[in-house]
């Protein structure tokens, strides 16, 4: 395949001034990522705080306002409301208005100085992750309010010393804003090529390119190298508000990003490439796009982790290239990862891209031929 | 109103639809394709925590503590360290989430009444999994501790926690996610759908027979949407059906309230699509509109997934206007909680507010095109 450059530069001035033409455009390729980053950045959040607590106090005593101070005072749970029949406290969670319940029995003051007391936790399941993660708040801080009233003089026991690494607050967007940053490239490099060329083929403008001297190797080259720059644009820009506005450590190698990225891009580049050629019009690329893209998000470890899923389906993420980008960009912003800590994941992207790449370049030159 | 042209037009839309191939994989296989796999591949279940172990004081006492935070079944012992040096290897390569460091010494410590410190190092950037191996490990620990301390003298730890989870008590992501998969699912697919019934017309060039055809205009609305609602009320029932058969989701509440609050979220779903789709004239615009306006909210902003709790402010209020928020609190309402319309009746009246707009905005655009 030989390459002429000055064709090569002549189709990108062209395709470069048909890109910016249309306002739309430029909204959809410059604010669409932040707005993207902004939404998800703030919706894809497991933080447990400020879950709706509903307490019953049947003892009303200092040691009972106590219980409840410790359960409000770590900011994890908030009183949506009190009562003094059991009863209300099924409603509360019935009705949504509570997530997490306690009762307080009558008596609890002296049994607590006498060393049998109890409280009784409900727990609402219907969102199984935060009824996990605050169910394990309210036994600890249950535990470490029953540890006060233990006798002074007995013995300490065993103190448990908890340090996380890479994220020392245990803040989850710390973990899934890098991730967004991944997933909105991918959907960039998708939506400009893919739909790009199968546009132009509706339209009817790829036949005059076709009819034009250029070979289908230039062409490719021409469709593809704008949107690895604009796609490297947005990499900047998300990352830029990831670092500014939700304040995500960087603490890797911007050239290992750099190249990762590149190597995503193009890969992805190749995959919108090889839809455009499997659709004749943009619906039909639009819905290729869609079913493609929604397993990839899935099954990638962004909006929950692949330690998680069935066996089966934790194999399959192993041919995600989104996957691969994600432990990438993670382990550059959080562990600090540098060219050789991603080089095990770079080396499956370069093969995927590669692949894929040649997959469509093929089947794009039969199709312009 | 005439009945016989709105089922004349509801006819057309039929045949039309069943020709359409691209519609027909829309309306039948994406839902079960989506079913299936959001079923099966979200799990959200946090077990089985590779845990490395450094035992330094190699006594029977850190042998037991080993043994009980792993009786559970959140944590496994993946790997034994012998250095101290090596202790954050583990997590840095990512072989195990969390390394639990027992000094030498330990064993003494505790014997000599404490404090025996053990240090646990997590793995923090998945925070979730860490904070709950967090919660895990620390009462564990304590009540190992207390176990301990506690020997021979025969009393109770002072203060006991009797925790119960209601409405899922296995805590099964499954029974979160599959009940709140059809909302989803139904805002996806009665956006879409509709989103193509109109824009086609015009593209079509068929839109001005249509004006020109003695219909009123809302009989065309709803003969249009007729096959639709069938469409939807076909794809609830098999969601549904699978949901409980398949995934073995429980079914506590009525099916006659879901059938009804099903009946009123499509007409909200399917008129949000028509206007679209009467708006916009153009197919390939009018589905993209139509997938940010209803998949992504649908996904990320119900509380399908993600809590909205725990959401800002600002994205909280945004969620109040995401109709697919209400169902997704009425099929778990219905699903799991087994309530009825004396609690959900808030949702129920959104959903109304809801199906008016969405049906009034599509008899509106539709009325000003063919005035155009």
């Amino acid at each position: 395949m030989n390459i002429s450059w000055p064709r090569v530069r002549s189709l990108l001035r062209k395709e470069w001034r048909q890109l910016f033409r249309d306002p739309r455009s430029k909204r959809v390729v410059f604010a669409s990522p932040i707005l993207q980053l902004v939404l998800f950045g703030y919706a894809v959040n497991t933080d447990v705080n400020n879950t709706s607590m509903f307490v019953v106090d049947h003892d009303v005593t200092a040691e009972s306002r106590a219980l409840v101070d410790a359960f409000t005072a770590a900011g994890w749970f908030r009183v949506t409301g009190t009562s003094d029949r059991s009863a209300d406290l099924l409603y509360a969670l019935d009705r949504g208005t509570a997530r997490i319940a306690i009762e307080i029995p009558p008596g609890f003051s002296q049994r607590l100085n006498t060393g049998n007391a109890s409280v009784q936790v409900l727990v609402d399941g219907t969102n199984s992750n935060t009824a996990t993660v605050a169910q394990g708040y309210a036994a600890r801080i249950i535990q470490q309010f029953g540890a006060q009233y233990v006798p002074a003089n007995a013995p300490a026991g065993i103190d448990l010393r908890a340090r996380a690494w890479y994220n020392p607050g245990l803040e989850s967007r710390v973990y899934n804003i890098p991730a967004v940053v991944g997933t909105i490239l991918m959907l960039m490099s998708l939506l400009l090529t893919a739909l790009a060329v199968v546009r132009e083929r509706e339209l009817g403008t790829l036949d005059q390119l076709m009819v034009s001297p250029l070979t289908p190797g230039e062409l490719v080259l021409g469709k593809t190298l704008p949107v690895v720059a604009i796609a490297l644009i947005d990499l900047v820009l998300v990352v830029a508000v990831s670092l500014l506005v939700f304040d995500i450590p960087f603490r890797g190698s911007t050239l290992a990003l750099l190249v990762a990225s590149i190597v995503y891009i193009v890969g992805a580049l190749g995959i919108g490439l090889f839809i455009s050629t499997i659709s004749t019009t943009q619906q039909e690329a639009f819905m290729a796009m869609f079913l493609f893209f929604l397993p990839t998000a899935i099954l990638s470890g962004f909006m929950y982790p692949v330690h998680t899923m069935p066996e089966f389906f934790q194999a399959i993420t192993l041919l995600n290239p989104l996957r691969h980008f994600l432990e990438i960009v993670r382990g550059i912003f959080l562990k600090g990862d540098g060219l050789l800590q991603i080089l095990p994941e770079l080396g499956v992207l370069t093969l995927m891209a590669t692949g894929v790449m040649w997959l469509a370049v093929r089947r794009f030159a039969r199709h312009v031929a | 109103m005439d009945p016989v042209r709105l089922f004349a037009i509801a006819r057309k839309e039929r045949l039309q639809l069943r020709r359409d191939r691209r519609s027909m994989i829309l309306a039948f296989v994406l839902p079960v394709f989506m079913l299936l796999f959001f079923g099966y591949a979200i799990s959200w279940d946090i077990d089985d925590i590779p845990l490395a172990v450094l035992d330094q004081d190699h006594s029977r006492a850190g042998r037991d503590l080993v043994e009980a935070l792993t009786a559970g079944e959140l944590f496994h012992v993946s790997e034994y360290i012998d250095h101290h040096r090596d202790a954050d290897e583990p997590i840095r390569t990512g072989t195990a989430r969390a390394v639990l460091v027992i000094p030498p010494g330990f064993q003494r410590d505790i014997a000599a009444g404490g404090p025996a410190p053990v240090q646990l190092l997590l793995d923090g950037a998945d925070a979730n999994t860490a904070t709950i191996a967090l919660n895990y490990a620390d009462a564990i620990v304590a009540q190992h501790s207390q176990a301990i301390l506690l020997q021979g003298r025969r009393v109770q730890p002072p203060l006991q926690a009797d925790s119960r989870v209601w409405y899922n008590p296995t805590l099964e992501s499954r029974n979160m996610i599959v009940p709140s998969l059809i909302a989803v699912i139904m805002s996806i697919i009665a956006a879409m759908l509709t989103a193509l019934t109109i824009a086609r017309e015009w593209e079509r060039g068929t839109m001005e027979q249509l004006a020109a055809t003695p219909v009123h205009r809302l009989e065309v609305v709803l003969g249009k949407l007729l096959p639709y609602v069938l469409i939807g009320v076909l794809d609830v029932t098999v969601a549904a059906i699978a949901g409980i058969v398949v995934f073995g989701v429980p079914f506590r509440g009525s099916v006659l309230l879901l059938g009804v609050m099903t009946l009123l979220f499509l007409a909200g779903a399917l008129g949000l699509g028509l206007f679209i789709s009467a708006a916009l004239r153009s197919q390939v615009l009018a589905m993209q509109v139509a997938m940010v306006a209803t998949y992504l909210p649908a996904l990320l902003l119900s509380g399908f997934l993600f809590d909205i709790a725990s959401m800002p402010v600002v994205l909280r209020a945004v969620t109040t206007i995401v109709p697919a928020r209400y169902f997704v609190t009425v099929t778990r309402g219905i699903f799991l909680k087994g309530v009825g319309i004396e609690v959900l009746w808030p949702q129920a009246l959104s959903m109304v507010a809801f199906a008016a707009i969405g049906l009034g905005l599509a008899a509106a655009a539709f009325r000003k095109q063919i005035a155009r």
